[in-house]
């Protein structure tokens, strides 16, 4: 049985205009792998990754004509039980650790509440969180606890985010461009200790992002989105033969080290990608 | 080990470093004050010697006083020697009370206090959680309801509340007692020590007195709340919704962390930085002695004695009565600085 089941996913915002809709009826489902969700901002991509874990901000909607994890019907879900399920069967890695890590809370406390919301008792969430630290190669965990974020560095500080994700042993992680806004030297490393966890703990993980390249280095699979639905869906091994004419030409935008292409490819959009 | 000390060290340096700016920025700001009543009070259309002499005195008599004052120095000399009398505390004397202007203040600011403090814990009390509930509902009833309130306390004429006030829980309802600190009754059965009414009674143990005493401040007290309370409310609603809307709110959400302990814990702790602030200055606006508060309610209070001074050409206490609320100012901008150091770690590690 799949972990999680998507049917028909939509997401809504009303507006003056009426209602906008950024996510139009994405189908996938996920086992214990590696999915990469791909697409350009506005793709409706984080918003496909927030709707699953019920968190749509307001006033948007999200609706669909099936959302299971784990044999579980989410869009039944009352509060409490999002509650018991976020955070100890599936969390998110957000963007920018700057500004997802609370600036006035020790990033150990915080870490400690992921576990202590779910019942662990202090000694243990302590421990388990230091150890957590470690685990995501960081080399004085001990200090680290007792640091608040702004004395963090960007890469030390995502490492912190992901632990605080891990720290409770989801079964399922969705990593929302969890390298944009790092270094580049720096998201290797990151990526890194992120594939060698989910791959040790055998979670199932969406990884959303706009880097072709990379997630299909990264992943097992590819969810291509455009405006709001997913138009290819391929194993990333096949990336090379995308039938969809936007992945290939974006697969084509990609600068190519030997050979000098005048004049550079631009992407032609087709009204019919909408449709 | 080395290492840590020379940090240590180094940290020392630091705060040494933020002290004395601390002290310079406090020194200057107090010279500035200092200069700034000096000149309103020579340049006010108040001849000084007249209030001392009064306006049937004899030439000689003028002239007389004219020079004990100084006036025939120039400005600059008198600046120092005005100077010199506050650094010994002397303000000088009040023409209207005959006694130093020192012991006059020390004599209405207690009842000030008194009012003020009250006034603002119940403005916070009321106004932390109203703005919190309003920023939670946004949009919803409690919302509109806050905010209406709010907008009612802020724009209603606070003297009219005050009798407004009197007229339903004195005279109609006999909830409270009426204008004045504490009934002649129980004027005598403690002895004053700080002046804190409240405070003074309930160390000596005479509840009787303090219940009356309780009573007398409760109604001028809910009206400053209010008053307060409608500023801090919407303050605390904007900081409040600024702050939910950040990441960390959703990460906290994903953690699975309960929605009362996200707004409690999570953004009312960011909140509560700029909200210092916010609520400091309210306080330091309430202990300037509200003029129209205290004479609604015969509140022997600071605003009460300027407002009598200045009417009575009291230049003295008047310019002293200043310095008080001036210096009130500063301290407690400084307590929200230190506060400040506390509630945000970005602020305290640097340097």
């Amino acid at each position: 049985m799949s972990l999680l089941s998507v049917e028909n996913l939509r997401v809504t915002y009303p507006t003056r205009q009426g209602p906008a809709e950024v996510v139009r009826g994405v189908s996938f489902t996920l086992g214990r792998e590696r999915l990469g969700i791909v697409g350009e901002s506005g793709s409706g991509k984080s918003q496909t990754g927030r709707a699953i874990l019920g968190l749509t901000p307001k006033p948007g909607v999200a609706t669909a004509d099936r959302l299971e994890f784990d044999g579980i019907d989410l869009r039944q879900a009352d509060a409490r039980q999002w509650r018991s399920l976020r955070g100890r069967r599936m969390s998110m890695v957000m963007q920018d650790p700057k500004f997802s890590l609370n600036p006035v809370m020790p990033v150990g406390k915080q870490l400690m509440e992921t576990l202590r919301t779910h019942g662990t008792p202090r000694s243990e969430a302590k421990k388990r969180a230091l150890e957590m630290l470690e685990a995501v190669q960081i080399r004085d965990p001990e200090r680290v606890f007792r640091a608040y974020p702004h004395e963090l560095s960007g890469g030390m500080g995502q490492r912190a985010m992901i632990a605080m994700m891990l720290v409770s042993a989801p079964d399922l992680l969705i990593a929302d461009e969890p390298t944009s806004a790092l270094d580049v030297t720096i998201q290797i490393e990151v990526l890194r200790i992120l594939d060698k966890l989910v791959a040790e703990r055998g979670m199932g993980l969406i990884f959303i992002s706009h880097d072709l390249r990379l997630v299909s280095s990264f992943c097992d699979r590819v969810l291509v989105m455009y405006a709001g639905q997913v138009v290819e869906e391929l194993r990333a091994a096949d990336l090379h033969n995308a039938r969809h004419p936007y992945t290939q030409g974006l697969l084509n935008c990609l600068p190519k080290i030997d050979g000098d292409q005048r004049p550079l490819p631009t992407l032609n959009r087709d009204e019919a990608w909408t449709k | 080990m080395t290492g840590t000390t020379h940090l240590r060290g180094r940290r020392g340096a630091l705060w040494l470093g933020k002290f004395a700016r601390l002290v310079l920025t406090v020194a200057v700001t107090f010279f500035g004050l200092l200069l700034v009543t000096f000149l309103i009070g020579r340049i006010v259309p108040v001849d000084p010697v007249l209030a001392v002499v009064g306006d049937r005195a004899p030439k000689s008599v003028y002239d007389r006083v004219y020079i004990e004052l100084g006036l025939d120095k120039p400005l600059w000399e008198q600046f120092w020697m005005y100077l010199q009398k506050v650094f010994t505390g002397d303000f000088g004397i009040s023409f209207l009370s005959k006694r130093p202007i020192v012991d006059d203040i020390a004599r209405v600011f207690p009842a000030t206090l008194e009012l003020a403090t009250v006034g603002i814990i119940i403005g916070t009390v009321v106004g932390v959680p109203a703005g919190i509930w309003a920023a939670v509902r946004q949009g919803k009833w409690p919302d509109q309801l806050v905010r209406v309130l709010g907008l009612v306390g802020y724009s209603a004429p606070i003297f009219w509340l005050g009798l407004l006030g009197l007229l339903v829980f004195y005279a109609k309802l006999h909830w409270v007692a009426g204008p004045g600190r504490i009934d002649i009754a129980y004027e005598y059965a403690f002895t004053p020590k700080t002046g804190l009414i409240l405070w003074d009674t309930a160390m000596q143990g005479q509840w009787g007195a303090f219940a009356n005493a309780f009573s007398h401040i409760i109604l001028p007290a809910s009206l400053l709340g209010y008053f307060s309370m409608a500023y801090i409310s919407r303050m605390t609603r904007s900081f409040m919704l600024a702050e939910l809307a950040q990441e960390y709110v959703t990460t906290a959400r994903v953690k699975g962390v309960p929605e009362w302990r996200i707004v409690w814990v999570h953004a009312l702790r960011n909140a509560a930085v700029p909200l210092v602030t916010v609520i400091a200055l309210s306080y330091a606006g309430l202990l300037e002695g509200s003029v129209l508060t205290e004479t609604v309610f015969a509140w022997p209070g600071l605003g009460q004695y300027l407002t009598n001074s200045l009417q009575n050409a009291d230049m003295n206490a008047v310019l002293g009565g200043t310095l008080v609320i001036g210096a009130i100012f500063v301290g407690l901008n400084l307590l929200s600085d230190l506060l400040y150091n506390v509630l945000d770690p970005r602020v305290r590690r640097r340097a």
